[in-house]
């Protein structure tokens, strides 16, 4: 247990870590697209810390919401009020999403493999599943049209695989070199990836387009990583510790944004 | 409502019951269930809980969707069901993403051959849907995706508010209801509220179907309960977990149709059975537009 990250972790808790990581990879971004769930509190929290001018895009048809509740579905009605614009969803999909003005999107899964590749259509057999999923929603057109993605998902070996069964949304394909030919050569706007956040740990992206532990959440260990991956993972050489949540970032979770707890037990 | 569906939806057709989240017209769906009809074809983005309880009830034969789920909560039993196991009878699936679905009404609508549109590379999902198709840009400048028309028999939308013509004006999230009522053989517009012409001309900007496509206007006050209506009430969001636990068995499911839907003989009963605290809990704070001038030019 030489690699156990000393911290106290009874203050918080792994998703509260999750959702606190994935909100500061967002600072300095402009115009994110929104998921339901993690994504949402994490996105939220981003804009009441390190993403202030932060624009929240909600696939429902919301440019510039303001929620003043935290979003209990996607299409929630507390996203409009208060919003820059309200327009349809062939707007939302045409100009803002295909038009190139979405910098993150983020998306969860049901399955991911180490290309960043994601499955949330089936388990099993398409025709014959073991498990039906809820299928694309928005994902497949945000993870080719937005400029990155982020995933938030919380690891286990059932869903950090080495083969996904259904490609929902493309990631690096099967590697760096060829995702970027087949981006640049169908013009895709997005350039896939760049960050997963678990409750485990932070992932980037190599050079190869495979996933790479880059830091540890407090009280992590790099056990649990492989305890809950598919794959060999590749491993930073040198690899950080996630700050833990401050004060005033758990305060925001559990009294604005989630205050029944309904995400972050 | 009764003579609206008896009158306009048929046995085999294909229905859009369109509301993102937002308007989705429960009321219409129950009707549809307690009527019997059968063989029909559903398309919706989201199937929601309302096509599942439509499927549980044996409406339907196949559907069409971009995501199926119950939002924020989990998954629905009932299609589930159908979908993995075959039980109590297969149901045939097509499935896209939600822009594919939002530029099928949109073709369906405008009189097009198909929508082109920039999603599904390197997507198994034109594998699974061979309707997906890759082509050409006439203009020699790469590829894109195509998705054909969707012209639903019915399209049904609920709205805040209509006149007796069906000229039909929404507020809040707009979904696609624009264009699956456009693409629609027969509309049917249900609404919280009727009033007068003058209320419609009045801010024109806010019309999003004119009567001249609408077939029938119904009165359904909460008639999209358990989604929401923007500025008269919340979404039930209680309902919607409770309907996890619901959906889950058969037993279970059939028991809340016979309920909720068959026992039931519309709208009025469902809402006297649901309580008038129920309802009053759901009503949200007012939070008025301001007014524009569009001016008098005579």
């Amino acid at each position: 247990m030489s690699e156990t990250v000393p911290a106290s972790t009874a203050a918080f808790s792994k998703s509260e870590m999750m959702i606190v990581a994935a909100a500061r990879e967002l600072a300095g971004q402009r115009v994110c697209f929104v998921g339901v769930g993690l994504p949402n509190i994490a996105v939220n929290l981003a804009k009441r810390t390190v993403a202030p001018d932060l624009e929240l895009v909600y696939e429902a048809g919301v440019f510039g919401a303001e929620p003043a509740r935290l979003p209990l579905s996607i299409g929630d009605p507390t996203i409009v009020t208060g919003s820059i614009a309200v327009v349809s969803m062939y707007e939302l999909f045409s100009f803002y999403l295909q038009g190139g003005l979405v910098d993150v999107g983020f998306l969860g899964a049901a399955q991911i493999d180490r290309f960043g590749n994601i499955n949330t259509t089936v388990i099993g057999d398409y025709a014959h599943p073991k498990t039906r999923l809820p299928g694309s929603g928005g994902a497949c057109e945000i993870a080719i049209n937005a400029r990155q993605i982020f995933v938030i998902m919380r690891q286990s070996a059932r869903s950090f695989v080495e083969r996904i069964d259904f490609r929902t949304s493309p990631g690096n394909l099967g590697g760096a070199e060829k995702a970027e030919r087949i981006r640049r050569e169908q013009g895709w706007l997005g350039r896939g990836p760049s960050v997963v956040v678990t409750d485990l740990g932070i992932w980037h992206f190599d050079e190869n387009g495979e996933m790479r532990l880059d830091s540890l959440h407090p009280g992590a260990t790099l056990e649990e990583i492989r305890a809950t991956i598919g794959w060999e993972p590749r491993i930073a050489s040198s690899v950080a510790v996630t700050p833990a949540p401050s004060g005033e970032e758990l305060r925001l979770i559990r009294q604005e944004l989630d205050p029944g707890g309904t995400y972050t037990k | 409502m009764r003579d609206a569906i008896a009158d306009l939806v048929r046995d085999g057709d294909t229905v859009a019951i369109e509301g993102f989240t937002h308007l989705i017209s429960f009321a219409a769906g129950h009707e549809i269930i307690r009527q019997r009809k059968r063989d029909l074809t559903l398309a919706r983005l989201t199937p929601d809980l309302i096509y599942d309880q439509m499927i549980a009830g044996g409406v339907a034969r196949k559907l069409i969707f971009s995501w199926l789920g119950n939002p924020g909560v989990g998954g629905l039993g009932a299609i589930r069901r159908r979908i993995e196991t075959g039980e109590p009878a297969p149901l045939e699936i097509e499935e896209y993403s939600h822009f594919g679905m939002v530029g099928r009404y949109t073709a369906g609508a405008s009189n097009l051959p198909f929508f082109p549109l920039r999603s599904y590379f390197e997507s198994d999902m034109p594998v699974a849907n061979p309707l997906i198709r890759e082509i050409e840009s006439p203009y020699g400048n790469g590829k894109v995706f195509a998705v054909p028309p969707l012209k639903p028999d019915v399209t049904i939308v609920h709205a805040q508010r209509a006149d007796a013509h069906g000229n039909t004006q929404v507020w809040g999230l707009l979904g696609c209801q624009k264009e699956a009522a456009f693409a629609a053989d027969r509309v049917i517009v249900v609404v919280e509220e009727l009033v007068d012409e003058a209320v419609i001309r009045a801010d024109p900007n806010r019309t999003i179907i004119p009567g001249l496509i609408v077939d029938a206007v119904v009165v359904e006050p909460y008639g999209a309960h358990p989604s929401y209506v923007q500025g008269a009430y919340d979404r039930d969001n209680r309902f919607y977990l409770d309907w996890d636990a619901i959906t889950r068995d058969e037993a279970t499911t059939q028991a809340w149709l016979r309920d909720w839907v068959y026992d039931l003989d519309g709208r009025g009963a469902y809402l006297d059975k649901l309580g008038a605290e129920r309802i009053a809990g759901l009503r949200p704070g007012s939070a008025p537009s301001g007014s524009v001038d569009y001016g008098d030019y005579r």
